[in-house]
Protein backbone atom coordinates (compact mmCIF):
# COMPACT_ATOMS: atom_id res chain seq x y z
CA UNK A 1 0.00 0.00 0.00
CA UNK A 2 1.68 3.34 -1.26
CA UNK A 3 1.41 6.27 0.94
CA UNK A 4 2.86 10.08 0.17
CA UNK A 5 4.06 11.53 3.37
CA UNK A 6 3.82 15.09 2.69
CA UNK A 7 6.05 17.85 4.60
CA UNK A 8 5.06 20.61 5.62
CA UNK A 9 7.68 21.83 7.14
CA UNK A 10 9.32 25.22 5.71
CA UNK A 11 9.78 27.95 7.14
CA UNK A 12 9.43 31.50 4.90
CA UNK A 13 12.25 33.94 5.42
CA UNK A 14 11.79 37.36 4.96
CA UNK A 15 13.43 37.67 1.56
CA UNK A 16 10.66 34.56 0.40
CA UNK A 17 12.89 32.11 0.48
CA UNK A 18 12.75 28.69 2.42
CA UNK A 19 14.32 26.82 5.05
CA UNK A 20 13.70 23.13 6.11
CA UNK A 21 13.42 22.32 10.03
CA UNK A 22 16.05 19.86 10.39
CA UNK A 23 19.61 19.77 9.83
CA UNK A 24 21.24 18.35 7.28
CA UNK A 25 22.57 15.41 8.81
CA UNK A 26 19.06 14.55 9.89
CA UNK A 27 17.64 14.55 6.34
CA UNK A 28 20.52 12.33 4.91
CA UNK A 29 19.92 9.79 7.73
CA UNK A 30 15.98 9.37 7.09
CA UNK A 31 16.32 9.58 3.24
CA UNK A 32 19.33 6.50 4.04
CA UNK A 33 17.10 5.08 6.62
CA UNK A 34 13.96 4.73 4.12
CA UNK A 35 15.82 3.79 0.62
CA UNK A 36 17.68 0.97 3.03
CA UNK A 37 14.10 -0.35 4.42
CA UNK A 38 13.03 -1.21 0.91
CA UNK A 39 10.01 0.86 1.03
CA UNK A 40 10.87 3.77 -1.03
CA UNK A 41 8.92 4.63 -3.91
CA UNK A 42 9.99 8.18 -4.70
CA UNK A 43 10.52 11.26 -2.95
CA UNK A 44 11.78 15.08 -3.86
CA UNK A 45 12.64 18.06 -2.02
CA UNK A 46 10.49 21.15 -3.35
CA UNK A 47 12.31 24.24 -3.91
CA UNK A 48 11.52 27.88 -2.78
CA UNK A 49 8.20 28.53 -2.24
CA UNK A 50 9.52 32.45 -3.92
CA UNK A 51 9.85 30.36 -7.37
CA UNK A 52 6.22 28.88 -7.43
CA UNK A 53 4.14 29.58 -10.08
CA UNK A 54 -0.01 28.99 -10.26
CA UNK A 55 -1.51 28.19 -13.79
CA UNK A 56 -5.24 28.40 -14.14
CA UNK A 57 -7.65 27.55 -17.44
CA UNK A 58 -10.59 29.56 -17.63
CA UNK A 59 -13.69 27.28 -19.69
CA UNK A 60 -12.73 29.71 -22.41
CA UNK A 61 -9.39 28.32 -22.66
CA UNK A 62 -7.89 31.16 -21.57
CA UNK A 63 -4.51 30.54 -19.52
CA UNK A 64 -3.21 32.46 -16.29
CA UNK A 65 -0.34 32.27 -15.07
CA UNK A 66 0.65 34.13 -11.41
CA UNK A 67 3.21 34.26 -9.58
CA UNK A 68 3.10 32.50 -6.21
CA UNK A 69 1.43 31.37 -3.79
CA UNK A 70 2.19 32.57 -1.26
CA UNK A 71 0.67 31.42 1.96
CA UNK A 72 1.29 30.80 5.82
CA UNK A 73 4.61 29.44 6.68
CA UNK A 74 2.84 26.30 7.99
CA UNK A 75 1.47 25.43 4.70
CA UNK A 76 4.24 25.46 2.96
CA UNK A 77 4.75 21.86 1.43
CA UNK A 78 8.41 21.22 1.39
CA UNK A 79 8.67 18.05 0.23
CA UNK A 80 7.14 14.31 -0.02
CA UNK A 81 7.97 10.56 0.00
CA UNK A 82 6.00 8.31 -1.07
CA UNK A 83 6.56 5.04 0.90
CA UNK A 84 4.81 2.00 -0.08
CA UNK A 85 4.06 -0.38 3.50
CA UNK A 86 1.62 -2.66 4.74
CA UNK A 87 -0.87 -0.69 6.61
CA UNK A 88 -1.26 3.07 8.46
CA UNK A 89 0.24 1.84 11.54
CA UNK A 90 3.65 1.71 9.38
CA UNK A 91 3.13 4.47 7.54
CA UNK A 92 2.85 6.78 10.90
CA UNK A 93 5.51 5.19 12.28
CA UNK A 94 7.90 6.57 9.05
CA UNK A 95 6.17 9.69 9.23
CA UNK A 96 7.35 9.92 13.43
CA UNK A 97 10.85 9.13 12.36
CA UNK A 98 10.92 12.12 9.46
CA UNK A 99 12.56 15.04 10.78
CA UNK A 100 9.86 17.19 9.23
CA UNK A 101 7.37 16.21 11.48
CA UNK A 102 9.37 17.59 14.81
CA UNK A 103 9.32 21.10 15.86
CA UNK A 104 7.54 23.04 14.16
CA UNK A 105 6.53 21.12 11.42
CA UNK A 106 4.00 18.24 10.27
CA UNK A 107 4.12 15.45 7.82
CA UNK A 108 0.41 15.07 7.08
CA UNK A 109 0.05 11.26 5.29
CA UNK A 110 -2.18 10.34 3.14
CA UNK A 111 -2.91 6.95 1.24
CA UNK A 112 -2.74 7.06 -2.79
CA UNK A 113 -5.71 5.90 -4.65
CA UNK A 114 -5.69 2.76 -6.16
CA UNK A 115 -7.67 2.08 -9.03
CA UNK A 116 -6.26 -1.11 -10.06
CA UNK A 117 -8.45 -3.58 -7.99
CA UNK B 1 -36.93 -8.99 20.31
CA UNK B 2 -40.38 -8.38 21.52
CA UNK B 3 -42.84 -11.20 22.12
CA UNK B 4 -42.14 -14.77 22.53
CA UNK B 5 -39.67 -13.68 25.62
CA UNK B 6 -41.16 -16.30 27.60
CA UNK B 7 -39.75 -18.50 25.59
CA UNK B 8 -36.18 -20.34 26.73
CA UNK B 9 -34.91 -20.68 23.39
CA UNK B 10 -35.28 -16.58 22.72
CA UNK B 11 -33.75 -15.84 25.86
CA UNK B 12 -31.29 -17.65 25.34
CA UNK B 13 -30.56 -16.43 21.67
CA UNK B 14 -30.72 -13.05 23.11
CA UNK B 15 -27.85 -13.98 26.02
CA UNK B 16 -25.24 -15.70 23.16
CA UNK B 17 -26.24 -12.70 20.63
CA UNK B 18 -24.99 -10.29 23.39
CA UNK B 19 -22.44 -12.37 24.09
CA UNK B 20 -21.09 -13.66 21.27
CA UNK B 21 -22.22 -10.25 18.93
CA UNK B 22 -18.78 -8.28 19.55
CA UNK B 23 -16.54 -11.80 18.96
CA UNK B 24 -18.12 -12.26 15.93
CA UNK B 25 -17.59 -9.39 14.15
CA UNK B 26 -14.24 -8.96 15.57
CA UNK B 27 -13.07 -12.59 14.42
CA UNK B 28 -14.74 -11.79 11.02
CA UNK B 29 -13.21 -8.39 10.98
CA UNK B 30 -10.06 -10.45 11.34
CA UNK B 31 -10.32 -12.83 8.83
CA UNK B 32 -11.70 -10.63 5.78
CA UNK B 33 -9.91 -7.24 6.75
CA UNK B 34 -13.08 -5.56 5.90
CA UNK B 35 -15.68 -4.49 8.67
CA UNK B 36 -18.78 -3.94 5.86
CA UNK B 37 -18.13 -7.50 4.60
CA UNK B 38 -17.51 -8.76 8.28
CA UNK B 39 -20.93 -6.32 9.50
CA UNK B 40 -23.07 -8.02 6.35
CA UNK B 41 -21.27 -11.81 7.41
CA UNK B 42 -22.50 -11.74 11.04
CA UNK B 43 -25.92 -9.89 10.17
CA UNK B 44 -26.73 -12.81 8.12
CA UNK B 45 -25.81 -15.38 10.06
CA UNK B 46 -27.05 -14.35 13.31
CA UNK B 47 -30.63 -13.73 10.66
CA UNK B 48 -30.18 -17.73 10.45
CA UNK B 49 -29.57 -17.97 14.11
CA UNK B 50 -33.27 -16.84 15.06
CA UNK B 51 -34.17 -19.04 12.19
CA UNK B 52 -33.21 -22.07 12.56
CA UNK B 53 -32.48 -22.41 16.52
CA UNK B 54 -35.98 -21.98 17.72
CA UNK B 55 -36.72 -25.00 15.59
CA UNK B 56 -33.51 -27.38 15.69
CA UNK B 57 -32.28 -25.62 19.40
CA UNK B 58 -29.19 -23.93 20.18
CA UNK B 59 -26.44 -25.30 18.79
CA UNK B 60 -23.83 -26.78 21.53
CA UNK B 61 -21.05 -24.50 20.04
CA UNK B 62 -23.19 -21.40 19.35
CA UNK B 63 -19.99 -19.25 18.37
CA UNK B 64 -18.55 -21.64 15.94
CA UNK B 65 -21.99 -22.23 14.27
CA UNK B 66 -22.07 -18.70 14.34
CA UNK B 67 -18.50 -18.37 12.89
CA UNK B 68 -18.92 -20.82 10.06
CA UNK B 69 -22.23 -19.64 9.31
CA UNK B 70 -20.92 -16.42 8.68
CA UNK B 71 -17.78 -17.18 7.19
CA UNK B 72 -19.65 -19.06 4.75
CA UNK B 73 -22.15 -16.27 3.58
CA UNK B 74 -18.69 -14.18 3.12
CA UNK B 75 -17.56 -16.15 0.99
CA UNK B 76 -20.76 -16.51 -1.15
CA UNK B 77 -20.34 -12.79 -1.15
CA UNK B 78 -16.86 -12.50 -2.64
CA UNK B 79 -17.39 -15.23 -5.63
CA UNK B 80 -20.06 -12.76 -6.22
CA UNK B 81 -18.01 -9.61 -5.96
CA UNK B 82 -14.62 -10.33 -7.56
CA UNK B 83 -13.71 -6.72 -7.13
CA UNK B 84 -14.35 -7.22 -3.64
CA UNK B 85 -12.39 -10.27 -3.37
CA UNK B 86 -9.31 -9.50 -5.43
CA UNK B 87 -8.73 -6.39 -3.39
CA UNK B 88 -8.73 -8.21 0.29
CA UNK B 89 -7.07 -10.86 -1.47
CA UNK B 90 -4.18 -9.13 -2.06
CA UNK B 91 -4.89 -7.07 1.55
CA UNK B 92 -4.51 -10.77 2.91
CA UNK B 93 -1.41 -11.42 1.47
CA UNK B 94 0.28 -8.11 2.23
CA UNK B 95 -0.59 -8.94 6.07
CA UNK B 96 0.64 -12.09 6.10
CA UNK B 97 3.83 -10.43 4.88
CA UNK B 98 3.57 -7.94 7.31
CA UNK B 99 2.93 -10.64 10.45
CA UNK B 100 6.17 -11.30 12.01
CA UNK B 101 4.35 -14.77 13.92
CA UNK B 102 1.70 -15.94 11.15
CA UNK B 103 -1.44 -16.79 13.36
CA UNK B 104 -3.02 -19.39 11.22
CA UNK B 105 -3.89 -22.00 13.60
CA UNK B 106 -7.95 -20.81 13.82
CA UNK B 107 -8.58 -20.63 10.16
CA UNK B 108 -8.45 -24.26 10.04
CA UNK B 109 -11.29 -24.86 12.54
CA UNK B 110 -14.69 -23.39 13.33
CA UNK B 111 -14.06 -21.88 16.71
CA UNK B 112 -14.40 -18.21 17.23
CA UNK B 113 -11.41 -16.79 17.97
CA UNK B 114 -11.35 -13.56 20.09
CA UNK B 115 -9.46 -11.06 17.94
CA UNK B 116 -11.62 -8.43 19.99
CA UNK B 117 -8.43 -7.22 21.08
CA UNK B 118 -7.20 -6.20 17.81
CA UNK B 119 -10.67 -4.33 16.95
CA UNK B 120 -10.62 -2.42 20.28
CA UNK B 121 -7.39 -0.82 18.52
CA UNK B 122 -8.56 -0.51 15.47
CA UNK B 123 -12.44 1.30 16.55
CA UNK B 124 -9.99 3.98 18.81
CA UNK B 125 -7.53 4.78 16.54
CA UNK B 126 -6.23 7.64 16.78
CA UNK B 127 -5.89 8.63 13.41
CA UNK B 128 -10.16 8.46 13.35
CA UNK B 129 -11.93 11.54 15.03
CA UNK B 130 -12.89 11.42 18.75
CA UNK B 131 -16.66 11.02 18.28
CA UNK B 132 -16.32 8.30 15.32
CA UNK B 133 -13.70 6.13 17.57
CA UNK B 134 -16.56 6.01 20.23
CA UNK B 135 -19.28 5.10 17.79
CA UNK B 136 -17.52 2.44 16.04
CA UNK B 137 -16.67 0.78 19.49
CA UNK B 138 -20.09 0.57 20.22
CA UNK B 139 -20.72 -0.45 17.01
CA UNK B 140 -18.46 -3.38 16.91
CA UNK B 141 -17.46 -4.05 20.36
CA UNK B 142 -21.02 -3.54 21.74
CA UNK B 143 -22.40 -5.18 19.02
CA UNK B 144 -25.10 -2.43 18.90
CA UNK B 145 -27.05 -1.85 15.83
CA UNK B 146 -26.84 1.68 13.96
CA UNK B 147 -30.04 2.94 15.44
CA UNK B 148 -28.66 2.40 18.98
CA UNK B 149 -25.66 3.92 18.40
CA UNK B 150 -27.33 7.24 17.19
CA UNK B 151 -29.19 6.81 19.81
CA UNK B 152 -26.50 6.99 22.63
CA UNK B 153 -25.40 10.12 20.69
CA UNK B 154 -28.72 11.59 20.70
CA UNK B 155 -28.77 12.21 16.57
CA UNK B 156 -31.01 10.86 13.51
CA UNK B 157 -29.77 7.11 12.90
CA UNK B 158 -28.92 8.39 9.30
CA UNK B 159 -26.31 10.86 10.29
CA UNK B 160 -25.08 7.59 12.34
CA UNK B 161 -24.86 5.49 9.57
CA UNK B 162 -23.18 8.52 7.44
CA UNK B 163 -20.49 8.47 10.04
CA UNK B 164 -20.13 5.26 10.67
CA UNK B 165 -19.54 4.63 6.79
CA UNK B 166 -17.33 7.59 6.60
CA UNK B 167 -15.17 6.00 9.09
CA UNK B 168 -15.17 2.39 7.83
CA UNK B 169 -14.47 3.77 4.67
CA UNK B 170 -10.63 5.27 6.13
CA UNK B 171 -10.26 2.29 8.05
CA UNK B 172 -10.94 0.72 4.66
CA UNK B 173 -9.09 3.27 2.75
CA UNK B 174 -6.17 4.40 5.11
CA UNK B 175 -5.64 0.49 5.78
CA UNK B 176 -5.86 1.16 9.24
CA UNK B 177 -4.61 -2.55 10.59
CA UNK B 178 -6.79 -4.99 12.43
CA UNK B 179 -3.18 -5.16 15.28
CA UNK B 180 -2.54 -5.09 18.43
CA UNK B 181 0.17 -1.93 18.56
CA UNK B 182 3.35 -3.28 20.26
CA UNK B 183 4.58 -3.05 23.25
CA UNK B 184 6.54 0.38 22.79
CA UNK B 185 3.37 1.32 21.11
CA UNK B 186 0.82 0.32 23.51
CA UNK B 187 1.74 3.92 26.09
CA UNK B 188 1.06 6.21 22.93
CA UNK B 189 -2.61 3.82 21.84
CA UNK B 190 -3.82 2.69 25.23
CA UNK B 191 -5.18 5.69 25.99
CA UNK B 192 -7.08 6.51 23.16
CA UNK B 193 -9.22 2.96 23.94
CA UNK B 194 -9.73 3.95 26.88
CA UNK B 195 -11.08 7.38 26.45
CA UNK B 196 -13.02 5.72 23.83
CA UNK B 197 -14.89 3.84 26.87
CA UNK B 198 -14.91 6.66 29.29
CA UNK B 199 -16.33 8.81 26.92
CA UNK B 200 -19.19 5.84 26.60
CA UNK B 201 -19.50 5.75 30.57
CA UNK B 202 -19.85 9.34 31.06
CA UNK B 203 -22.27 9.75 28.58
CA UNK B 204 -24.19 7.08 30.43
CA UNK B 205 -23.76 8.65 34.20
CA UNK B 206 -23.60 12.30 32.88
CA UNK B 207 -26.48 12.52 30.02
CA UNK B 208 -25.28 15.56 28.23
CA UNK B 209 -29.13 16.49 27.60
CA UNK B 210 -32.36 14.83 28.11
CA UNK B 211 -35.31 14.05 30.67
CA UNK B 212 -33.18 11.52 32.37
CA UNK B 213 -29.61 12.23 34.09
CA UNK B 214 -28.64 8.76 33.57
CA UNK B 215 -28.26 6.39 31.20
CA UNK B 216 -27.60 3.12 32.74
CA UNK B 217 -27.81 0.81 29.59
CA UNK B 218 -24.74 3.00 28.41
CA UNK B 219 -22.87 3.33 31.55
CA UNK B 220 -23.42 -0.90 31.93
CA UNK B 221 -22.17 -1.65 28.26
CA UNK B 222 -18.54 0.70 29.18
CA UNK B 223 -18.20 -1.33 31.94
CA UNK B 224 -18.59 -4.31 30.11
CA UNK B 225 -16.38 -3.50 27.40
CA UNK B 226 -13.79 -2.14 29.85
CA UNK B 227 -14.00 -5.38 31.62
CA UNK B 228 -13.44 -7.37 28.37
CA UNK B 229 -10.45 -5.46 27.25
CA UNK B 230 -8.83 -6.26 30.76
CA UNK B 231 -9.44 -9.58 30.46
CA UNK B 232 -7.44 -9.40 27.12
CA UNK B 233 -4.87 -6.81 27.15
CA UNK B 234 -1.33 -8.51 27.89
CA UNK B 235 0.78 -6.86 30.12
CA UNK B 236 0.38 -3.46 31.49
CA UNK B 237 -3.14 -3.49 32.80
CA UNK B 238 -2.97 -0.84 35.44
CA UNK B 239 -4.35 2.07 33.54
CA UNK B 240 -7.14 -0.14 32.57
CA UNK B 241 -8.17 -1.59 35.82
CA UNK B 242 -8.10 1.77 37.02
CA UNK B 243 -11.03 2.97 34.22
CA UNK B 244 -12.55 0.04 34.98
CA UNK B 245 -12.69 0.63 38.94
CA UNK B 246 -13.90 4.17 38.51
CA UNK B 247 -16.83 3.11 36.48
CA UNK B 248 -17.59 0.84 39.14
CA UNK B 249 -17.25 2.99 42.13
CA UNK B 250 -19.20 5.90 40.29
CA UNK B 251 -21.75 3.21 39.44
CA UNK B 252 -22.27 1.43 42.57
CA UNK B 253 -23.87 5.24 43.20
CA UNK B 254 -26.44 4.92 40.49
CA UNK B 255 -29.79 4.46 42.61
CA UNK B 256 -28.99 7.06 44.50
CA UNK B 257 -28.03 10.04 42.02
CA UNK B 258 -31.65 10.77 41.74
CA UNK B 259 -33.83 11.87 44.80
CA UNK B 260 -37.66 10.33 44.23
CA UNK B 261 -38.84 14.03 43.46
CA UNK B 262 -36.77 13.56 40.29
CA UNK B 263 -34.37 16.11 40.76
CA UNK B 264 -30.58 15.72 41.23
CA UNK B 265 -29.31 14.12 43.94
CA UNK B 266 -25.05 15.20 45.02
CA UNK B 267 -23.10 13.65 47.35
CA UNK B 268 -23.97 14.73 50.42
CA UNK B 269 -27.56 14.17 50.04
CA UNK B 270 -27.40 10.23 48.58
CA UNK B 271 -28.30 7.36 51.33
CA UNK B 272 -25.29 5.63 51.04
CA UNK B 273 -26.97 2.77 52.51
CA UNK B 274 -28.21 2.52 48.86
CA UNK B 275 -24.73 2.25 47.26
CA UNK B 276 -23.99 -1.08 45.47
CA UNK B 277 -21.85 -2.76 48.15
CA UNK B 278 -20.84 -5.45 46.22
CA UNK B 279 -19.82 -3.18 43.08
CA UNK B 280 -17.84 -1.10 45.62
CA UNK B 281 -15.82 -3.78 46.84
CA UNK B 282 -15.06 -5.13 43.12
CA UNK B 283 -14.10 -1.30 42.21
CA UNK B 284 -11.78 -1.31 45.65
CA UNK B 285 -10.06 -3.97 44.60
CA UNK B 286 -9.24 -2.86 41.12
CA UNK B 287 -8.47 0.05 42.67
CA UNK B 288 -5.61 -1.23 44.93
CA UNK B 289 -4.16 -3.10 41.59
CA UNK B 290 -4.40 -0.24 39.55
CA UNK B 291 -2.32 1.94 42.37
CA UNK B 292 0.01 -0.94 42.65
CA UNK B 293 3.45 -1.57 40.88
CA UNK B 294 4.12 1.41 39.36
CA UNK B 295 4.02 5.29 38.94
CA UNK B 296 -0.12 5.71 39.32
CA UNK B 297 -2.20 6.56 35.86
CA UNK B 298 -4.87 9.25 35.76
CA UNK B 299 -7.71 7.05 36.03
CA UNK B 300 -6.47 4.90 39.42
CA UNK B 301 -5.94 8.41 40.81
CA UNK B 302 -9.50 9.20 39.64
CA UNK B 303 -10.40 5.57 40.85
CA UNK B 304 -8.90 6.35 44.24
CA UNK B 305 -10.40 9.55 44.98
CA UNK B 306 -13.94 7.46 44.32
CA UNK B 307 -12.58 4.83 46.64
CA UNK B 308 -12.33 7.63 49.19
CA UNK B 309 -16.16 8.65 49.01
CA UNK B 310 -17.72 5.02 48.58
CA UNK B 311 -15.56 4.06 52.04
CA UNK B 312 -16.67 7.29 53.94
CA UNK B 313 -19.95 6.63 55.90
CA UNK B 314 -20.75 11.07 55.09
CA UNK B 315 -19.43 13.93 53.60
CA UNK B 316 -18.46 15.13 56.93
CA UNK B 317 -16.28 12.20 57.98
CA UNK B 318 -15.01 11.62 53.75
CA UNK B 319 -11.12 12.27 53.90
CA UNK B 320 -10.43 15.58 52.12
CA UNK B 321 -7.05 15.98 52.93
CA UNK B 322 -6.41 12.75 51.03
CA UNK B 323 -8.51 13.88 48.06
CA UNK B 324 -6.91 17.24 47.94
CA UNK B 325 -3.74 15.33 47.99
CA UNK B 326 -4.83 13.16 44.93
CA UNK B 327 -5.96 15.96 43.43
CA UNK B 328 -3.33 17.46 42.98
CA UNK B 329 -1.32 14.48 41.53
CA UNK B 330 -4.48 14.19 38.94
CA UNK B 331 -3.56 18.46 38.15
CA UNK B 332 0.13 17.06 37.77
CA UNK B 333 -0.38 14.13 35.39
CA UNK B 334 -3.37 15.78 33.60
CA UNK B 335 -3.70 19.69 34.09
CA UNK B 336 -6.79 20.78 32.99
CA UNK B 337 -9.37 23.27 34.08
CA UNK B 338 -12.16 20.81 35.38
CA UNK B 339 -9.53 19.01 37.48
CA UNK B 340 -8.96 22.34 38.79
CA UNK B 341 -12.71 22.96 39.60
CA UNK B 342 -13.19 19.64 41.57
CA UNK B 343 -9.80 20.03 43.87
CA UNK B 344 -11.33 23.69 44.69
CA UNK B 345 -14.20 22.14 46.38
CA UNK B 346 -12.22 19.58 47.56
CA UNK B 347 -10.36 22.20 49.38
CA UNK B 348 -13.39 24.23 50.69
CA UNK B 349 -14.76 20.90 52.63
CA UNK B 350 -11.07 20.52 54.05
CA UNK B 351 -10.11 24.35 54.39
CA UNK B 352 -14.03 26.54 54.47
CA UNK B 353 -15.61 27.57 51.70
CA UNK B 354 -13.56 30.73 51.88
CA UNK B 355 -10.43 28.79 50.35
CA UNK B 356 -12.48 27.06 48.10
CA UNK B 357 -14.18 30.30 46.59
CA UNK B 358 -11.14 31.88 45.91
CA UNK B 359 -9.80 28.87 43.97
CA UNK B 360 -13.08 28.98 42.25
CA UNK B 361 -13.04 32.80 40.98
CA UNK B 362 -9.22 32.09 40.15
CA UNK B 363 -10.22 30.28 37.56
CA UNK B 364 -12.96 32.37 36.39
CA UNK B 365 -11.26 33.45 33.17
CA UNK B 366 -11.05 29.78 31.60
CA UNK B 367 -13.01 29.35 28.15
CA UNK B 368 -13.72 25.56 29.62
CA UNK B 369 -15.68 26.42 32.62
CA UNK B 370 -17.40 29.23 31.23
CA UNK B 371 -20.43 27.08 29.88
CA UNK B 372 -19.84 24.17 32.39
CA UNK B 373 -22.34 24.52 34.60
CA UNK B 374 -20.99 22.34 37.60
CA UNK B 375 -18.89 25.36 37.92
CA UNK B 376 -21.53 27.74 38.46
CA UNK B 377 -22.84 25.11 40.90
CA UNK B 378 -20.05 25.07 43.26
CA UNK B 379 -19.59 28.57 42.96
CA UNK B 380 -23.38 29.15 44.01
CA UNK B 381 -22.70 26.43 46.47
CA UNK B 382 -19.82 27.94 48.69
CA UNK B 383 -21.16 31.61 48.23
CA UNK B 384 -24.84 29.99 49.92
CA UNK B 385 -22.51 28.71 52.49
CA UNK B 386 -20.62 32.32 53.01
CA UNK B 387 -24.13 34.11 53.36
CA UNK B 388 -24.06 35.63 50.48
CA UNK B 389 -27.52 34.95 48.90
CA UNK B 390 -27.53 37.03 46.10
CA UNK B 391 -24.55 36.20 44.46
CA UNK B 392 -25.70 32.81 45.17
CA UNK B 393 -28.30 33.02 43.72
CA UNK B 394 -26.92 34.49 40.00
CA UNK B 395 -25.01 31.59 40.18
CA UNK B 396 -27.57 28.95 39.97
CA UNK B 397 -29.59 30.72 37.59
CA UNK B 398 -26.47 30.71 35.29
CA UNK B 399 -26.14 26.87 36.61
CA UNK B 400 -30.15 26.66 35.63
CA UNK B 401 -29.65 27.96 32.26
CA UNK B 402 -26.51 25.68 31.26
CA UNK B 403 -27.71 22.55 32.82
CA UNK B 404 -28.80 19.97 29.97
CA UNK B 405 -30.86 16.98 31.94
CA UNK B 406 -34.24 17.61 33.39
CA UNK B 407 -32.90 16.66 36.90
CA UNK B 408 -30.33 18.66 37.20
CA UNK B 409 -33.05 22.11 36.13
CA UNK B 410 -35.25 20.73 39.25
CA UNK B 411 -32.02 20.55 41.52
CA UNK B 412 -31.18 24.14 40.67
CA UNK B 413 -34.63 25.34 40.59
CA UNK B 414 -35.01 23.87 44.20
CA UNK B 415 -32.05 25.41 45.35
CA UNK B 416 -32.82 28.85 44.00
CA UNK B 417 -36.43 28.25 46.01
CA UNK B 418 -34.46 27.61 48.61
CA UNK B 419 -32.21 30.81 48.72
CA UNK B 420 -35.58 32.54 48.14
CA UNK B 421 -37.50 31.26 51.33
CA UNK B 422 -34.43 32.36 53.46
CA UNK B 423 -35.50 34.86 55.59
CA UNK B 424 -33.76 38.32 54.80
CA UNK B 425 -30.10 38.74 56.24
Amino acid sequence: MKYMLMIYAGAVEADGTTTEVGDFDAWMSYDKQVRDAGIMVSGESLADLVTATTVRVDETGVRTVTDGPFTEAREVLGGFYVIDVPDLDAALDWAARCPGSSGDGAVVVRPVADFGA
Amino acid sequence: MTGGRESGTDLRIEDVFREEHGRLLAALARRFGDLDLAEEAAADALEAAVARWPVDGVPPNPGGWLMTTARRRAVDRLRRDRALAVRLAILRVEAERAETSPETSHDRNDDLPDERLRLFFTCAHPALPADDRVALTLRFLGGLGTPEVARAFLVPAETMAKRLTRAKKKIAEARIPFRVPGADELPGRLPVVLQALYSIFTEGYAASSGPGLQRVDLAEEAIRLARILHTLLPGERRETAGLLALMLLVHARRATRVGPDGALALLDDQDRARWDRDVIDEGRALTAAALTGGPPGPYGVQAAIAALHAEAPDVASTDWPQIVALYDVLQALTPSPIVALNRAVAVAMRDGPDAGLALLDGLRNEPKLRAHHPYQAARADLLDRLGRRTEAASAYQAALELAGTDPERAYFRRRLAALEAQPRE
